[in-house]
């Protein structure tokens, strides 16, 4: 079973920003267990564009789609046999990002 | 009743949540499982009566459920034309070490009060898949509508599905934490049922606080070595013992000191002290206690007097002193200055109450147990003033008309 795990950060009350050297170890550990599918920290908010092409014409606009103090900040794809395993890694590694993390399943 | 109708009752209450578990570890899907079970206890209700009662009513129940859940397996597939592929993930890893019974029962206890559950949903699956509660019952005895309580159940076994929660026992390191989650949910159907709120129902539930006690049995049963579980058995049995000299004939709570005693259940009580009693045996040789095991062995205190006078008040607050320790919550806090204020007097009691009023001035028991000790202290403008308050917080119908009566008797 996949899941997206979701790093979120919050803009008033950020995680700290030195966790890089702990990350990577943590994928080393990941991609060694057979868990690891793809992970990808993401650039600021400002830098995305919404387009909405269900109209006439595409409009873009500046800016995520949703306007919040908290935001996705990076993402991981996991491989794991089930909830409580994924939910034990999560656990760690909202430690290691110093930062909440969501797990939701693909369908 | 008849002996029929009662066997069937019988076998409904001690069959079910073993026939439920079964059949999920068998096909690995709750709904599935659900409603084979139902199957076959209809069927029984349909056939018991001309048939008679089998010799082994649970065999003969979990044959019957296992045959209805391949019919129902089959048909779904034709319908679907595929076959049922997210099956539910489950081991029978060794749970001797962590000193629980292997029981498919436990592993559906543990499914059902999953961590990533919400409570209200955890509730819900509880009563139904392990009490064996319908639906209509659940949403009554909780005051909701039955859609409402449907949908929580529906949307719990989406969620077990979708996300993959597993059908098996927590890993030992994680079990104290998933322990403490299931006793958090048999805790809050107790609570329920013993400090009912709603204004349009009567002030306690039996069929919940009963209900609850029955399922923390079935815990105790499966796990004999957990002391948590022994010690919120233990709390739910020396307070359902006070549960009918609590409220008055008129509905009106009854506190603790103004309480018959001698309509409090001794057998109830003699089982929850004998759990204590093994609790304090298992602390004396190191074992740590956890919070139920210290609010069970306060409540130990409380029915070992046979007169309010005979209480052991220092050793109600040196319980309430080393459960600061485990659970630093201001309810505790709160609840600890009622036996400051039997030792050290009101007043100094006061001074603690105040100091938690900005964590606790929205809740009833804050303003009534400072109503109370202003009242001893002869302030009676400002016992007024903290009863109102207490009265309009309060949701339980008997605690209302108690805090009202005392502020009316007021100079």
């Amino acid at each position: 079973m996949q899941y997206l795990i979701s790093v979120i950060d919050d803009q008033s009350n950020p995680g700290s920003l030195d966790k890089r050297p702990a990350i990577s170890e943590f994928n080393e550990r990941l991609i060694a267990d057979g868990y690891w599918v793809f992970a990808g920290g993401l650039a600021d908010t400002d830098a995305a564009t919404v387009i909405d092409n269900r109209g006439e014409q595409p409009v873009f606009s500046d800016g995520p789609f949703v306007e919040s103090k908290e935001y996705l900040a990076g993402v991981w794809v996991w491989e794991a046999p089930d909830l409580d395993v994924a939910l034990a890694l999560a656990a760690e590694a909202s430690k290691i990002c110093d930062r909440k993390i969501e797990v939701r399943p693909f369908q | 009743m008849s002996d029929v109708e009662d066997a069937i009752t019988r076998a409904y209450r001690d069959e079910w949540a073993r026939v439920v578990a079964g059949l999920t570890r068998r096909f690995g899907n709750l709904d599935l499982a659900e409603e084979a079970a139902a199957e076959a206890f209809a069927t029984a209700v349909a056939r018991w009566p001309g048939d008679g009662v089998p010799p082994n009513p649970g065999a003969w129940l979990t044959t019957t459920a296992n045959r209805k859940g391949i019919d129902r397996m089959r048909r779904e597939n034709q319908r679907d034309g595929k076959h049922e592929e997210a099956q539910m993930v489950f081991d029978n890893a060794p749970t001797e070490s962590i000193g629980a019974i292997d029981d498919d029962r436990l592993r559906l206890i543990f499914t059902c009060c999953h961590p990533s559950l919400s409570m209200e949903n955890r509730v819900a699956l509880t009563l139904r898949m392990i009490g064996g509660l319908t639906v209509p019952e659940i949403a009554r005895a909780f005051l909701v509508p039955e859609s409402t309580m449907g949908q929580r159940i529906t949307r719990a076994k989406a969620k077990i599905k979708a996300a993959r929660i597993p059908y098996r026992m927590p890993s030992a390191a994680d079990l104290p934490g998933r322990v403490s989650g299931v006793l958090a949910v048999l805790f809050l159907v107790f609570n329920e049922g013993y400090l009912a709120t709603g204004h349009s129902a009567g002030p306690v539930r039996a069929d919940l606080t009963v209900e609850a006690i029955r399922l923390t049995r079935l815990a105790r049963d499966l796990m004999p070595e957990d002391g948590e579980v022994a010690g919120l058995l233990a709390l739910m049995l020396l307070t359902d013992a006070r549960r009918t000299a609590r409220i008055s004939v008129t509905g009106e709570l009854i506190p603790l000191d103004e309480q018959d005693r001698g309509a409090w259940d001794p057998m109830l009580i003699a089982e929850g002290h004998r759990l204590v009693r093994e609790r304090l045996a298992a602390a004396a040789a190191g074992e740590v206690p956890g919070r139920y095991q210290i609010l069970a062995a306060i409540g130990a205190v409380h029915t070992s007097a046979r007169d309010i006078r005979d209480t052991d008040w220092s050793q109600v607050l040196a319980l309430y002193d080393q459960l600061v320790n485990v659970d630093p919550s201001p309810i505790i806090a709160l609840n600890r200055a009622i036996a400051v204020a039997e030792l050290d007097g009101p007043e100094v009691a006061l001074a603690t109450v105040d100091r938690l009023e900005k964590r606790l001035n929205g809740y009833h028991a804050f303003h009534a147990t400072r109503a109370d000790l202003l009242r001893r202290l002869g302030r009676s403008q400002d016992a007024r003033a903290a009863y109102d308050k207490a009265i309009d917080l309060a949701g339980n119908t008997a605690e209302t008309a108690h805090l009202t009566r005392r502020r009316d008797q007021l100079q």
